[in-house]
């Protein structure tokens, strides 16, 4: 099966062809906010004379999304589960300058049919 | 008088620079855009969310690409401008439009990464960043693309047919 470094499978499908679905352990997520500092931010601005990729909100927003991930997996660990399946992912601004990166999904059990 | 005149140079320069910058930016990431579009062409790309039965018992992933966007100086003001008429605003969806194809190469490059031949159930999603809500100038045009999906390895004996 895909391992990723933690050992819980991720998907956002929630049928997968040739696996059977053993246990289903309910909802986990993980989430994370972030505030972007203010050197980013003023590099943001500057960039934003230009337009185009704003590489360092692009990171910023990458790495929270990879930490909203690791605790939701955590979680999913916690209840011994192998896989999250049916992921979803949901950006919110709680405030200028900060946002809110939530990802959740259905922590299961499955495995390969025989 | 005199610093009313400054003002205006000054956002006539950031225009300048915002136009000619932008527009060289915008030419280079295209290019870019469709080169890298070439050479993941063989990573196949669906929205269903089943792969087909071949796929069965194959290992998968998910998988996710994502670039925050901004809106050039000039293109702004264009944009302003226009709002007053309505219609088309083609600065905007060149900005969009990039990003989406960006973040659509980028969850492809990790599916190359992860050795995966197929993603299914891709997800496109955009959501605005306030980035300068404080300086009350209407914000600064600021949104994150996101593109994910999961990743299927190729069916057993895939390669050998495919080459």
């Amino acid at each position: 099966m895909a391992t990723n470094t933690s050992g819980i499978t991720l998907s956002n499908i929630e049928h997968f062809p040739g696996y059977v679905i053993t246990r289903h352990l309910g909802l986990v997520q993980g989430s994370t906010v972030r505030a972007k500092h203010v050197g980013r931010d003023i590099m943001a601005s500057l960039k934003n004379i230009v337009g185009g990729e704003l590489k360092g909100y692009t990171e910023l927003l990458n790495e929270s999304r990879q930490e909203a991930l690791n605790r939701m997996q955590a979680q999913a660990r916690a209840v011994g589960a192998n896989a999250v399946i049916n992921v979803r992912f949901s950006t919110a601004n709680i405030a200028a300058g900060a946002a809110e990166i939530l990802a959740y999904g259905t922590a299961v059990v499955i495995q390969r049919e025989v | 008088m005199a610093d009313d005149l400054i003002a205006i140079a000054f956002i006539i320069f950031l225009a300048a620079v915002g136009y000619i910058f932008g527009s060289i930016g915008q030419r280079r990431h295209y290019r870019s855009i469709t080169q890298r579009e070439a050479q993941y062409r063989d990573i196949l790309v669906f929205n269903e969310k089943l792969p087909p039965a071949e796929f069965a018992g194959q290992d998968f992933a998910l998988v996710c690409g994502s670039v925050v966007m901004g809106g050039d100086y000039f293109r702004q003001i264009l944009a302003a401008l226009k709002m007053i008429f309505g219609g088309r605003l083609s600065s905007f969806e060149a900005m969009l439009d990039r990003g989406r194809r960006e973040a659509i190469l980028r969850m492809k490059a990790e599916a190359r990464r992860k050795g995966a031949r197929a993603i299914f159930n891709v997800r496109l999603e955009t959501s605005t960043l306030s980035s300068a809500e404080r300086n009350n100038k209407g914000g600064l045009p600021c949104m994150e693309l996101i593109a994910y999906g999961t990743a299927w390895r190729a069916p057993d004996g895939a390669e050998k047919r495919a080459s």
